[in-house]
């Protein structure tokens, strides 16, 4: 008998702790411009490279490279920065009210701007997307973005959509293609499979876009989304936004160790592509095709878009409790911000002065939107919903129960 | 709530109704869809869909893979598209891995977004025991549901009332939970598991109309008016305390109460206040069980109407046993038990 040690029970850690920084070599990284653009009817297996691939298209001197680059005017590169910047001013602006006691609660997207607002560029009017709560940048990068409306929710006041029954960031518009969001995670990539399914079932052209995080992909309605996506080859595009981070827990406890989120696409038979989700021209390239594809009836995509989650977890998260302070600025892709900044001052078309006179202009857009959105109240002022609201929506119409039961709030106030 | 053309009746069993019900849906409404486990080609373990692919096509009504997540997740997703499905879960036992889409997104979409989104789908479930299905093709889990803000649960006790209750529930813009108690598939089942099974065809609510029709929800029925003592029950057990009041001599009045939540509140609260007696009969377990709720609304409600305890009559507090099959479920013994002490009471 050969002697064997003990087991022992692996338990992945980060690299990077308070105090000593992160060794980065655990991310597959690929140069910029050298991963083939397959065509979009490419069979699922033909793609199982680009799983473990990254594409990328922006170099470090911010130049186009590759098969990826896409074909687009400097004009959308332009509109494209300006939304990245609006999402930062407005993260900054929220932030500082929540600090304010403006709103009980506030979820930056610093660092991951560039996946959201591209995508808001490439998608169509109808299609639908089902986010997580990180995905605000597919709303303010819209024409019609609505950012009063927005903040009127941060605040439960009277002006909010969903009448002060949500916790702020959990947005709702059908009219702009952004589902209901969830607290509970992962629910919704399934839900955007389905919407995908409904889509074909009717003989529409319409896409699902169905977001996760890195860590919610250990949630079990990830695995059931990509099973029905592949089973009913749902024109829908996963999104796997890996920020490397669910709250304290680095992506290796998730399953990312030694493999890539991609590659659970490529193992389901879904055509998977893994894309440096800080690179814009990247972003609006890959879903761009993934767009195509699933238009097309050829069926879903999976991408891992790979990204850094720059600032908190949440306004009621420390990261400096879990991770090093200076990650951010050591991760290897970078700000999307300054390399579509730069990569736009390169080809002539925005400089540096332009630069800070857009941010100083989305900051006032902001600061706007926030002092009309503040006219109808904030979470603590008398501008709230009406009690009364509550006990609405439950159902269709309201229920014997429900209006008994309004009507003893109603008396226990002595109305 | 019938169409006047829809008057042909045929006899039916409470499959071929559930079926006749989902048939004419798709027939009316090109949103609806129908899928789950071995529910397209094959037409269902219990047959509840046969015939439906054939003659809707695939693209109405398709087979599933094992996933109850997968199955509520998509149609919430296509409910926010526009559709309307009416999926299958192919036990209820096994609908556990659906019960966050059910409660955390079903339920709450239409609150959450204030109307901005809706969820217009009923899942379709096989529930009760009685079949000696063991533990975990026998449960009741009802109240899982009724305690559940958004959601509404049905259960149907024949084939007239399973037809219009599930056209209701397939029309209606709220998620439904629909609880069909498969021991009462094929004919009534009072209990009497020794006596030969009696087919639907000699009952009067087999008598099923060919075309459209609903039974309204949120509606009660009185199955044997009585002077008495009132039984609520539903499903399976409204057979049961029929038999149980006929053997025991007791006046019963019972209610099947068809709507679990949101229900009938008014014809239960006036049949109690008349007979001031209450028994409350179902199979699924006892603690925190609907009954505790009936048994709190009648408490509420009847408190200076009632001349003795309400009783309750329940499945016990156990996993559903295979072999102790008739000494777990709540037979006409122990509910005419229950009658007699509630009147010497």
């Amino acid at each position: 008998m050969p002697q064997r040690k003990p087991l022992h029970l692996h338990v992945p850690e980060p690299t990077g702790r308070p105090g000593h920084d992160t060794d980065f070599s655990y991310l597959p990284l690929s140069a910029a411009g050298a991963k083939r653009r397959p065509p979009v009817d490419v069979a699922a297996a033909q793609t199982n490279d680009l799983a473990f691939a990254l594409i990328r298209v922006l170099d470090d001197d911010g130049r186009a490279l590759g098969p990826w680059a896409p074909q687009v005017d400097a004009a959308l590169l332009q509109r494209g920065l300006r939304a990245m910047l609006l999402t930062r001013a407005f993260d900054a602006r929220m932030l500082i009210a929540q600090r304010q006691k403006k709103m009980s609660f506030y979820m930056q997207c610093l660092g991951e701007e560039a996946i959201a607002c591209a995508h808001a560029l490439a998608i169509g009017d109808g299609d639908m997307c089902f986010p997580t709560y990180r995905q605000q940048g597919l709303l303010l990068t819209r024409e019609d973005n609505n950012m009063v409306e927005m903040i009127c929710q941060l605040y439960s006041n009277e002006r909010d959509p969903m009448k002060g029954r949500q916790l702020p960031v959990m947005y709702s518009s059908k009219k702009q293609g952004f589902f209901s969001i969830s607290g509970n995670l992962a629910t919704q990539v399934i839900q955007g499979v389905g919407w995908a399914m409904a889509s074909a079932i009717k003989g529409d052209d319409k896409v699902a876009s169905a977001w996760i995080g890195d860590g919610a992909t250990a949630e079990a309605d990830f695995h059931t989304a990509l099973t029905f996506a592949h089973v009913y080859r749902a024109p829908v595009i996963i999104n796997v936004v890996n920020n490397q981070w669910a709250i304290s827990t680095f992506q290796a406890i998730a399953g990312g160790e030694g493999t890539t989120f991609a590659a659970r696409g490529a193992g389901c038979g879904i055509a998977s592509l893994r894309v440096d989700g800080n690179d814009f021209l990247a972003c609006f390239a890959a879903t761009k095709w993934a767009l195509e594809r699933a238009r097309s009836g050829f069926g879903p995509t999976l991408i891992e878009w790979v990204t850094y989650r720059a600032g908190p977890h949440s306004t009621s998260d420390d990261p400096s409790k879990y991770r090093p302070a200076n990650d951010a600025a050591r991760f290897p892709l970078g700000d999307p911000i300054e390399r579509l900044k730069k990569h736009l001052i390169g080809l002539g078309a925005w400089s540096d002065e332009e630069h800070e006179v857009t941010k100083k202009a989305m900051e006032a857009q902001v600061a706007a939107a926030q002092k009309e959105a503040e006219q109808f109240g904030t979470l603590t002022d008398a501008h709230g919903q009406s009690a009364a609201s509550m006990f609405e929506d439950v159902y269709e119409h309201m229920p014997a129960h429900l209006l008994r039961q309004r009507q003893e709030l109603q008396l226990g106030q002595g109305a | 709530m019938r169409d006047t053309n829809s008057m042909n009746t045929a006899p039916m069993t409470m499959i071929q109704a559930l079926r006749s019900a989902m048939d004419v849906m798709l027939t009316r409404d090109p949103n609806v869809v129908v899928y789950g486990q071995d529910v397209g080609y094959f037409g269902g373990v219990f047959r509840c869909t046969e015939g439906l692919q054939q003659k809707h096509g695939n693209q109405r009504v398709f087979d599933a893979p094992i996933s109850e997540g997968g199955i509520v997740g998509t149609a919430v997703g296509m409910g926010a598209y526009g559709l309307r499905p009416v999926v299958e879960i192919q036990f209820a036992d096994y609908v556990y891995p659906a019960t966050d889409q059910i409660v955390s997104e079903a339920a709450r979409l239409r609150y959450r977004s204030a109307g901005d989104f809706t969820c217009p789908l009923t899942i379709r479930m096989p529930c009760g025991g009685g079949i000696y299905g063991g533990q975990t093709h026998s449960q009741s889990p009802e109240a899982i549901f009724t305690q559940v803000c958004g959601l509404r649960t049905v259960m149907p006790s024949n084939p007239y009332d399973a037809k219009g209750l599930l056209i209701a529930s397939i029309e209606n813009n709220d998620p439904v939970i629909f609880l069909e108690p498969k021991r009462l598939y094929n004919g009534p089942f009072d209990g009497h598991h020794e006596r030969p099974v009696v087919p639907w065809s000699k009952h009067p609510l087999g008598e099923v109309p060919e075309g459209y029709y609903t039974v309204p929800l949120d509606s009660a029925r009185i199955t044997r008016p009585g002077a008495a003592v009132t039984v609520i029950a539903y499903g399976t057990m409204v057979h049961v305390a029929e038999a149980a009041a006929n053997e025991s001599g007791v006046d019963a009045e019972i209610i099947d109460l068809r709507s679990l939540w949101p229900l009938d509140l008014d014809t239960l609260v006036t049949s109690v206040k008349k007979t001031g007696r209450c028994v409350i009969v179902h199979e699924a377990t006892r603690t925190n069980g609907l009954g505790a709720e009936l048994m709190s609304l009648v408490q509420e409600h009847c408190f200076y109407h009632l001349e003795a305890p309400i009783e309750r009559v329940t499945g016990w507090d156990t996993p559903y046993p295979h072999a102790q099959e008739w000494s777990y479920f709540p037979g006409p013994a122990r509910v005419g038990a229950a009658l007699q002490r509630v009147m010497e009471a």
